[in-house]
């Protein structure tokens, strides 16, 4: 299984803040588990996941690029940061 | 060389066991209290500087009643480790901590503390300044501004990368 999870602004408009999908060949890494997402999730997945500023995390760090993922990986999607 | 080697020895210690702390909590903190942990009673180490952020009331012309904030419970925790990892590999740090206060908020509330001890003002002023320009920038948290005229989730500065940039041409 691969844990997902949305924050911010991102988890307030998908109205999900955390989901469970099955790793498969659709999901094998952090570009296909996205593009699955935008393209099979309807237009609010989207919209928000198309966005140019969308941030990525493997197992709670950034990802810069594309990485395969594994089982039991959490994946993050979310808003550029704003603490401080 | 017998005068030479406990100084060697302390400069050793120093760079590879700094205490760095880091808190995430709802409740308020007391600045003292948080000094006085930085420092474990070792002041004439020499040199403290700390940072105090509190909420604004209002932002970019808007009016703010309360701040909500939120964060990625563990990988905050994680980046800003990192951030005073990288801090005590630049300056000569002692030790150093980061409180972060997260849910609720109302205007004039502390939100976020930075301390850091080192023997000299330089490098204490260098190290707190670059802990905060790569808190606003690499640590996940947000912030939604609850006011008059409805919620409203910040926007990233360009001003805030820009200054957290400028470590990364001085490295």
């Amino acid at each position: 299984m691969l844990r997902v999870l949305f924050f911010g602004r991102f988890r307030e408009e998908l109205g999900c803040a955390e989901l469970e999908l099955v790793l498969d060949e659709s999901s094998a890494d952090l570009d296909s588990l996205q593009s699955k997402l935008v393209e099979e999730w309807g237009d609010k997945w989207s919209q928000v996941l198309m966005q140019n500023n969308v941030i990525r995390a493997v197992n709670q760090a950034v990802a810069n690029e594309n990485l395969s993922l594994f089982d039991g990986d959490e994946i993050a999607f979310f808003p550029p940061v704003t603490g401080g | 060389m017998a005068m030479k080697l406990p100084f060697f020895r302390r400069l050793q210690v120093a760079s590879v066991s700094q205490p760095l702390n880091v808190v995430v909590q709802a409740e308020d903190f007391d600045v003292s209290v948080l000094q006085a942990q930085l420092l474990q009673g070792k002041a004439a180490e020499g040199a403290v500087a700390t940072f105090t952020g509190y909420v604004r009331s209002s932002n970019a012309n808007r009016n703010v009643h309360c701040l909500e904030l939120e964060h990625y419970p563990g990988m905050t925790e994680r980046s800003v480790l990192a951030i005073l990892e990288e801090c005590g590999q630049r300056w000569p740090v002692l030790s150093a901590g980061v409180m972060h206060r997260v849910g609720k908020l109302k205007p004039g509330d502390q939100i976020v503390w930075v301390g850091v001890s080192s023997s000299h003002r330089e490098a204490s002023f260098a190290a707190c300044e670059f802990i905060m320009d790569y808190l606003k920038t690499r640590a996940p948290f947000w912030k939604k501004e609850l006011g008059p005229e409805g919620d409203h989730w910040v926007d990233a500065r360009k001003s805030d990368n820009e200054r957290a940039e400028r470590w990364q041409q001085q490295q």
